[in-house]
Formats: C-alpha cells, sequence, structure tokens
C-alpha cells in the first residue's frame, strides 16, 4: 500500500466520521451514491487494468525506441506525439524510459511531446471519459491536449536550440 | 421500421464497457497462451495495477459520495462557476496538482463537478493539471530529466493549457447536448436538490 493510498483512505475515513457525526441520513446516501457510482464504472475500470497489463507486458521497450529514436525532427515528434496518446506508461517508468532515448539520439522536442501525451492523452481511458463526461468532453480535452503537447514541443525545441535543455 | 427512440435507448443502454472487458480478457488470454512468458508479465502489472487501484478507488468514490451530499451547488459555483475568474482557475490548478492518484479517478469528480455547476474551462484546466502536473509525478521527472527541461515543459504547458481550456469551453457550448453523460445522480433523485 502506498503512501498516497494511506493517506487519501485516512483522509476519507476521518471525512465520513464527520459527517456520520453530523447527520446518519446523509452519511448513508453519500454511500449510496459511492456504490452506484463504483457499480457503474466496475468493467470499465477493470478493462482498463487488463490492457494496461497487455500493453506494457507484450510490447518491447525496444520498439518504441526505434520508432522515435534519433533525431528526426518535427516528424519524429508527431510520431513521439502519437504514440504518447496511444501507449499507457506509468509515469514512474516514462521518465526513466525518455531519458534512455534521450541518451539514445531521440529529439528533446520529441521527447517533450512524448511524454505530455503520455501523461495528458489516454485512448485507454477514453471509454471511461466518455461514460463520466460525454463524448463532446473527451473529445475536446483529448484534442486539445494534443494540440498543447504538440505546440509545447515545438517551444521546447526552439528553445533548445538557443538554450540547451538537456545536456 | 427504425424507431430513432428504441435505437437511441439501445445504444444508450449497450454496455460498451463490458464488451472492452471482454475482449481485451480474450486478446490477453490468448496471446499469453502463445506467449507465457509474456503472459505473466502482463499478468503481473495488471494485479499490480488492481492492488493499487483497490486501495485508492473506493475511497475516492466515498469522497465523491459525500462531496455530492454534503457541497451546495452554490459553493462550487462561487469557487468555479462562471464569474469565478481567475481564481476559479487558480483553484481548479491547485486541486488538481494534488497527490491524488491516475487520470481514470478524476473523471466521476470532473464529473460531478459540471453537475454542480462548475464552469466547463475550470474542469477541462483541473483534468489537464491532474494528467501533468502532479506533484510526486514532477519529482520523478525531475530526477531523471533535469530542471532544465523539466521547467521549460511545466512553465510551457501551463501556459498555453489556459487559453486551450478557455477554447475548448466555448466549443463545448456550443453543441446542443451541453451534458451528455448518464449522470452521477441518474438513478437518485434528489440527491441534488439537496
Amino acid at each position: 500500500m502506498s503512501a498516497t493510498a494511506i493517506a487519501i483512505d485516512s483522509l476519507v475515513i476521518i471525512c465520513l466520521l464527520v459527517s456520520f457525526f453530523k447527520s446518519r441520513e446523509k452519511t448513508k446516501m453519500a454511500l449510496r451514491v459511492a456504490l452506484n457510482a463504483m457499480r457503474r464504472l466496475g468493467p470499465s475500470i477493470l478493462a482498463v487494468i487488463i490492457i494496461i497489463g497487455l500493453m506494457v507486458g507484450f510490447i518491447p521497450p525496444k520498439w518504441i525506441a526505434s520508432a522515435i529514436g534519433g533525431e528526426r525532427g518535427i516528424l519524429g515528434m508527431v510520431i513521439a506525439a502519437l504514440l504518447g496518446s496511444v501507449l499507457f506508461i506509468p509515469a514512474l517508468i516514462a521518465f526513466p524510459l525518455a531519458r534512455s532515448l534521450l541518451s539514445l539520439g531521440a529529439g528533446v522536442m520529441a521527447m517533450s511531446a512524448f511524454i505530455t501525451t503520455l501523461t495528458m492523452i489516454g485512448f485507454v481511458f477514453l471509454p471511461l471519459e466518455i461514460r463520466e463526461l460525454g463524448r463532446r468532453f473527451a473529445l475536446i480535452r483529448n484534442g486539445f491536449s494534443l494540440v498543447v503537447a504538440i505546440i509545447v514541443a515545438l517551444a521546447i525545441g526552439l528553445l533548445h536550440r538557443f538554450l540547451p535543455l538537456y545536456p | 421500421m427504425k424507431e430513432p427512440v428504441s435505437k437511441t435507448s439501445w445504444r444508450k443502454r449497450f454496455r460498451w464497457d463490458l464488451l472492452i472487458l471482454i475482449t481485451s480478457f480474450i486478446v490477453v488470454s490468448s496471446l499469453s497462451l502463445l506467449n507465457p512468458f509474456r503472459g505473466s508479465q502482463a499478468f503481473r502489472i495488471s494485479l499490480e495495477y488492481f492492488k493499487e487501484m483497490i486501495f485508492i478507488l473506493p475511497a475516492v468514490m466515498v469522497l465523491m459520495g459525500l462531496f455530492a451530499v454534503w457541497v451546495r451547488r452554490e459553493t462550487v459555483v462561487r469557487w468555479l462557476g462562471e464569474g469565478s475568474g481567475f481564481k476559479g482557475m487558480l483553484i481548479s490548478v491547485l486541486l488538481g496538482a494534488l497527490p491524488t492518484g491516475p487520470l481514470y479517478v478524476a473523471f466521476p469528480l470532473a464529473s460531478m463537478l459540471i453537475k454542480k455547476g462548475a464552469r466547463v474551462a475550470n474542469v477541462l484546466l483541473f483534468l489537464c493539471a491532474w494528467a501533468c502536473i502532479k506533484l510526486p509525478m514532477e519529482l520523478v521527472e525531475l530526477q531523471f530529466l533535469g530542471w532544465r527541461l523539466t521547467l521549460a515543459r511545466l512553465a510551457l504547458t501551463v501556459m498555453f493549457i489556459i487559453p486551450a481550456c478557455l477554447i475548448g469551453e466555448v466549443l463545448y457550448n456550443r453543441g446542443e447536448d451541453k451534458r451528455g453523460p448518464d449522470s452521477i445522480f441518474e438513478s437518485q433523485a434528489g440527491v441534488e436538490s439537496i
């Protein structure tokens, strides 16, 4: 159990106790809302877990390296952005991977796009997001995230020419 | 022959999530039969994530339930609604940056915020901050990529995200179905009016 989980769980337990002392009725209602949400989201979340295992387990990091390794300029950056959108790699693995790709000669611009899309866009989560927030909201958020990731990557690429950002 | 009403209700009732769940399960199992080593790898990773989620998700759902019952709509509107301006954006970013788990946890919370009258731009901002300005994550980035690249990426992202969220809001509000998804309150009429 991670420290984050312990912190969140104890916070929620405290909130729940306070709520219970203030009003039993409302607390019961809150728990019912929680249970309903859990039931609604359960299958999607299980699917996400399976797909993450599929991706991390079956896609060798070497493939990723060969796709965006090497300075390919804007094309490499766009490939990196698309890869980052489709792939799911936890941040803890993504940053070490990004560094190893940089040392393999990947462009700073491509790496920036890769990291931003990796964290902000999740094709894996899309069904879940649509379910919760609607198709329109999900498409706008993911689309704009992609655009922002590309603009930021271009800016970083430009900046990197004048002021090296990564040794 | 084709009644539009029944068609939409069929679409609404169809459980895409179950279909995806079953499909992904079948794909993983058949791939695992072909390559047991990678299969066990995939299983180990899935299990790890399952453990992580089982400890966080119920708590987040309960928090959401408490939020639904206790926080009044007017409060959300005042802090994150149309008139909240820069302060509302700041709050959204700070809320998102708190160390609170992966992005999929944030979707139901975001849905709740919209339901309670938060501004769309602020909810977009909240989700973006949640995804890419997480404090623990930034520490890892700092460690691996150095402060220059981390800082440049972070500052530029924040700079471009704010206008993007504002434009996104305009696009969203232009649509006819302002609120597409089934809401959390669908099966509990009355909770919202509390």
